[in-house]
């Protein structure tokens, strides 16, 4: 399992990296290893506005659908349509498979760094 | 093989009759420009492909079917008998009332019942299934706010063990839907509860008992709650095989409520079914139901309620499983329909009981018809996940519980052995469940693998989802 220190983490296991005031979100190596292998993803689309805890897409594995939820309130700015066509990219790299960046990012959900995350998972 | 496989040009079967009405063919412009893709097979051939297809599957007649949630009990054959009559098959939708007074009968009858058994004023036989029956209801408490002026109510409340039909049916009714988190012991949260409610509360769709198979003990305050912010209850029936004729829906405070005629009341079940999903409701929303209701009097006739929200289906929803249905009710009469449920949920206690020194349970304390497990431990300990065991069940003849399901539970299956089976059957399941807890220890690899008994063994569940081949390629 991996934890990237160099990113954040939400309770709802996404991970949130900002840079320039764009914030990229994708989930967490530990969420793509609970849901198990993923078949589909759906994301919003670029203009659409990201509330902190409400969802913002899903993804949907051989077990069940999940709705991802937001860590940030925000626009949409981009999306990662790789991911649409291989969602299995997650499950082979989850901080490499980013979902969407937001940017006019006005709230941000509670976030824990890498080391609190890993001791969250494992409770 | 498939069926297109199997074909061969010329060949084919002369089992339809003779035209004895004057042929009147499409124009030319209707015409199809290919040719259809028709399997060609002989009467022998097509009549051992479907024994084959048939001798592949697993159905109640074959075995243990403790699919949870789902309440595959036995459908017996009486139903079938009196869904067979002529007089309930040949006849036409647009006859004459007076000539299937029989037929009306039995509708209004079948109302009357479930209504009894519901707690229920009023009821449409119309929808066709489960999630059918929540739009269908959903609708109806849409008609009502908004025939009060009432246009504020945008949001339906649903608990996040719900069936994931609830919320998609909220959706569909053009609601939004605010999902709350259940407690620790599966129950809703009433403070959560609360703080969710308020002026632009629509309603909430809860089962009772709920999806992890506990009777919430809250539930007159959950309904009241509702009620106080000016919103509707509305019961799934998925779970009405743990409580018929004990206790009401309508008791514990629910306005609308939806059932499942394929689950509760031993009507045929997967593969198409053909489901029905009765909608019931408290008298202030009898106005908005479906058309096409039974009218009483000296004859009985249909009729179409003035503020009705349309039909939901065709004519009047599929008859002959409400046939099926009312035969059931029927046949087990008021002693026999509690009597059926408290079995139920003696069955599912037993079985539990017997498993829950080997399985976690996810929720250790008296169950109603149904019981969940957490296999997490197992997966931990030995990498053998829910899927495994559902998946080595099958090797012994058991269909799989439900598995991951509800998502609150890690890694769970859920079982619903139902009234229908015997102790021998339950014991034989209870010793499979712990033979494959041993194997599990022992040789992982092995179940891993499972089935490898059944005319398909283990599928590319994975691959499926991800490539789907929808049709037959032709040449």
């Amino acid at each position: 399992m991996e934890f990237r220190a160099e990113l954040k983490y939400s309770q709802d296991h996404e991970w949130v990296k900002e840079e320039d005031g764009v914030v990229t979100i994708g989930i967490s190596d530990f969420a793509q290893s609970q849901l198990g292998d993923l078949v589909y993803v759906n994301l919003p689309e670029v203009g659409d506005e990201v509330v902190v805890g409400e969802s913002f897409g899903d993804v949907e594995s051989v077990k069940a659908v999940s709705e991802v939820l937001s860590p940030v309130t925000g626009v949409v700015c981009e999306i990662n349509e790789e991911i649409l066509d291989a969602p299995e990219s997650i499950n082979e790299a989850a901080f490499d498979a980013w979902f969407i960046k937001v940017k006019d990012v006005t709230e941000y959900d509670e976030l824990m760094n890498a080391e609190e995350y890993e001791a969250f998972c494992a409770k | 093989m498939l069926i297109f496989e199997k074909s061969r040009p010329g060949r084919g079967i002369c089992a339809l009759p003779g035209n004895d009405v004057p042929a009147v063919l499409p124009s030319q412009k209707d015409l199809r420009e290919t040719k259809l893709h028709l399997p060609e097979l002989s009467e022998v051939e097509l009549s051992r492909h479907y024994t084959e297809l048939a001798k592949k599957s697993h159905g109640v007649n074959d075995g243990f079917y403790p699919l949870g949630s789902c309440t595959m009990k036995y459908n017996p054959r009486i139903n079938e008998e009196m869904a067979g009559l002529p007089q309930f098959t040949e006849i036409h939708p647009l006859q004459p009332a007076h000539t299937v007074q029989g037929c009306l009968e039995v509708l209004k009858t079948a109302e009357r019942y479930l209504c009894e058994i519901t707690g229920m004023d009023a009821m449409t036989l119309q929808p066709a299934a489960g999630a059918h029956g929540e739009f269908t209801g959903l609708l109806l408490i849409k008609a009502y706010h908004e025939s009060r002026g009432d246009k504020a109510r945008t949001k339906i409340i649903v608990p996040d063990s719900a069936h994931g039909t609830n919320p998609a049916s909220a959706a569909m009714a053009g609601y939004s839907v605010v999902s709350i988190p259940s407690r620790e012991d599966g129950c809703v949260d009433l403070d959560k509860l609360r703080e969710a409610v308020g002026p632009d509360t629509a309603g909430l769709m809860l089962t009772n008992p709920n999806t992890v198979g506990l009777f919430d003990k809250n539930i007159l305050e959950i309904t009241e709650i509702i009620h106080s912010c000016g919103g509707l209850c509305y019961y799934d029936g998925a779970n009405l095989n743990a409580v018929m004729g004990v206790v009401r829906p309508g008791d514990m405070g629910f306005d609308v409520i939806h059932l499942n005629l394929h689950k509760t009341f031993s009507t045929p079940h997967g593969g198409g079914g053909p489901g029905s999903g009765p909608v019931g409701c408290k008298a202030e929303l009898a106005q908005f139901l479906p058309s096409y209701r039974v009218a009483e009097g000296e004859e009985l006739s249909l009729y179409k309620a003035e503020n009705s929200i349309g039909e939901v289906k065709s004519f009047y929803g599929n008859f002959l499983v409400v046939v099926r249905a009312l035969t059931y009710m029927m046949t087990l009469g008021k002693e026999g329909i509690p009597e059926a449920s408290k079995n139920a949920v003696l069955n599912a206690n037993y079985m539990m009981n017997q498993l829950k020194d080997l399985y976690t349970m996810a929720y250790d304390e008296v169950c109603m018809h149904e019981f969940v497990m957490t296999l997490d431990p197992l997966k931990n300990e030995t990498g053998i996940s829910a899927m495994d065991i559902a998946k080595g069940l099958l090797d012994f003849g058991i269909h799989p519980p439900t598995m991951y399901f509800p998502l609150i539970v890690h890694e769970a299956l859920m079982v619903e052995p139902t009234e229908t089976e015997s102790k021998e059957t339950m014991d034989y399941a209870i010793s499979v469940f712990r033979d494959l807890y041993e194997k599990a220890h022992q040789d992982p690899e092995a179940l891993h693998m499972a089935p490898v008994t059944t005319p398909v063994t283990r599928m590319d569940e994975v691959g499926a989802a991800r490539n789907p081949v929808l049709r037959y390629k032709f040449d």
